[in-house]
């Protein structure tokens, strides 16, 4: 039989169980350009991403620095941080490029019931971008919009479900 | 790096002095209970024998303890099969009258399912709910029972919170009232006296894993004139009651592991609770800690804490890189993505039963083992508050 010597080595990769080890870019930041706040309590999971956007020599918009807080499981943390490593530096188009499968595939994998907490990473910084062109009164794109949508929509729709559970 | 284990109540190691006792019965008393040749025999004295013991634990007569393979299978049978039988033998159900079962709200998954599968076959069940310490009150026992009660199943301590049920009372009012009392005591066997006379129990699950035996041996206890029927037919074993070839190893186990659980009782039990103590107090120092379950009436190996701002997959897997192995009630460790039920119906939020932990001493538990626990635990919790939006 093979050996298991690593904790949650059935369940989670390598890279996944490092990344929730030594986690990047987490915490606050003060005055932020946008903030991303997904996830509900109730579920178990809430993901708050923070960005500061500069403008680059270009005068694009560019994520100059991103911060996570999560409160989630193995993989809600891993991919927190992981969104937060694969969008630093990039343009803000660049960065709303990003799909929860390169998330899965940048940890090398997740287990199925747990895609959604890359979605919710993905769907955070959508909100956090969202939040930013908002807040600079920036006219929003129509695929943004769509998107930013979908999330409220599906938000909506699982506090309803859990109204009360609370009471 | 040395392992810690804090998980007795999911399950135990084999006692060494079990294994011992089990060993001849694999390949040299391997026979079938119900072969006539010595073979056979050899195997039928080692049931018998392993009967009594079981019965003594709890002052039952060896014909009514029936062996299963599990605490699933024992409670399966003892819901389904009371509930069949009396819709077979009593003519007041012949009708279209339901007969009515009554659970408590904290039961394991294998009541609830099985009490869910009994309601979507034409009988009625009553959740009953429990205080904020996992308590079911006695009262509402008397009050829920009505004229179609044919059974009443209230587990004798939580597998989750630890909380001990008043089945004392519970069985007294059963019997007033002529109703059948059935008790889980997975988690109770073995660790704290039971006495089916004394508490007007009827019928009794006990599991061997969860007492330093091996997996594959449960008991039902059945007292002499309750009616039951089986579930799995066949040839017969067991007085008709579970067909299949005994497991005679295992009960065999099951049974040594009995012995030294009683042998053994009060004095690991008092020793367990005092370690239980310094683990709660100790917990209860990191900010925003809180006990679920019933500070008093509480089983001497269990303890239970949320923390409000972190969730518990995440702490059990910290714990488990330290070589710490807890569980937790947080729906992102369970398969269906849903907080611990248990915890909500003490009044849990549902943020609270994410960031709950259980943390379960047995007989391997040190107190260098807690001293190290306590000292790791709230770097833990700090990391991953770090890490939360809410800073409760
Ligand atoms: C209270 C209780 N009942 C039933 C069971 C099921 O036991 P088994 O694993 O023997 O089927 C358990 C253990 O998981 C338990 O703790
Ligand atoms: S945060 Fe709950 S499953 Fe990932």
């Amino acid at each position: 039989m093979k050996k298991i010597n690593n904790t949650c080595s059935t369940l989670y990769t390598p890279k996944v169980m490092a990344t929730f080890k030594n986690p990047h870019n987490y915490g606050k930041i003060k005055n932020a350009s946008g903030i991303g706040k997904v996830g509900n309590i109730v579920c178990g999971d809430v993901m708050w991403l923070y960005i500061k956007v500069a403008k680059n020599k270009k005068g694009q918009d560019v994520i100059k620095d991103i911060k996570f807080e999560t409160f989630g499981c193995v993989a809600a943390i891993s991919t927190s941080s992981i969104i937060t490593d694969l969008v630093k530096g990039k343009t803000i188009n660049e960065a709303l490029k990003v799909t929860k499968d390169n998330v899965i595939e940048s940890l090398g994998g997740l287990p199925k019931i747990k895609y959604h907490c890359s979605v919710l990473a993905v769907d955070a910084l959508i909100e956090a971008v969202y939040d930013y062109f908002l807040k600079t009164g920036q006219k929003i794109p129509a695929d943004l919009e769509k998107k930013h949508k979908i999330i409220k929509k599906s938000k909506d729709i699982i506090e309803e479900r859990y109204k009360g559970w609370d009471k | 790096m040395k392992r810690i284990y804090f998980d007795y109540a999911a399950t135990t190691p084999v006692d060494k002095r079990v294994l011992k006792e089990m060993e001849p019965y694999f390949s040299e008393k391997f026979g079938n209970t119900m072969s006539l040749h010595s073979f056979g025999q050899e195997a039928k004295l080692a049931l018998d024998q392993s009967r009594q013991v079981l019965a003594d634990l709890i002052n039952a007569k060896p014909n009514e303890i029936i062996f299963t393979s599990s605490a699933t299978e024992s409670n399966n049978l003892a819901l389904k099969g009371v509930a069949l039988a009396t819709r077979k033998l009593d003519s007041r159900f012949h009708g279209n009258d339901n007969a009515h079962i009554v659970i408590s709200s904290i039961e394991h998954p294998c009541i609830m399912e099985s009490a869910k599968w009994l309601a979507k076959n034409g009988f009625e069940i009553t959740k009953l709910p429990v205080d904020k310490y996992g308590r079911v009150n006695p009262k509402d026992v008397e009050r829920a029972i009505t004229e179609k009660t044919i059974l009443v199943s209230v587990m004798h301590a939580s597998n989750e919170i630890g909380t001990i049920e008043p089945i004392e009372e519970i069985g007294k009012i059963c019997r007033q009232k002529g109703v059948y009392f059935h008790t889980d005591a997975s988690q109770s066997f073995g660790k704290i006296p039971i006495d089916v006379e004394e508490m007007n129990i009827d019928l009794l699950t006990a599991s061997s894993h969860k007492m330093y035996g091996p997996k594959g041996a449960g008991l039902l206890y059945v007292r002499n004139g309750v009616k039951i029927e089986p579930i799995l037919h066949g040839g017969g074993q067991e007085n008709g009651m579970r067909s299949s070839t005994v497991n005679v190893p295992a009960i065999v186990g099951f049974a040594k592991a009995t012995e030294i659980c009683k042998a053994e009782m009060k004095r690991e039990g008092v020793r367990l609770a005092k370690l239980r103590d310094k683990l709660i107090k100790g917990v209860l120092k990191i900010k925003g800690a809180k006990l679920n379950g019933d500070p008093r009436n509480r089983l001497p190996n269990n303890i239970n804490v949320s923390f409000p701002s972190i969730e518990g997959e995440s702490l059990i897997i910290h714990l488990d890189l330290y070589g710490i192995a807890c569980s937790t009630g947080s729906a992102c460790s369970s398969a269906k993505l849903e907080p611990s039920y248990v915890l909500l119906a003490i009044g849990l939020k549902p943020e609270e039963a994410h960031g709950s932990l259980r943390i379960s001493l047995g007989r391997q538990t040190t107190e260098k083992e807690i001293g190290y626990f306590l000292k790791v635990l709230p770097k833990i919790v700090e990391k991953l508050k770090k890490m939360s939006p809410f800073k409760l």
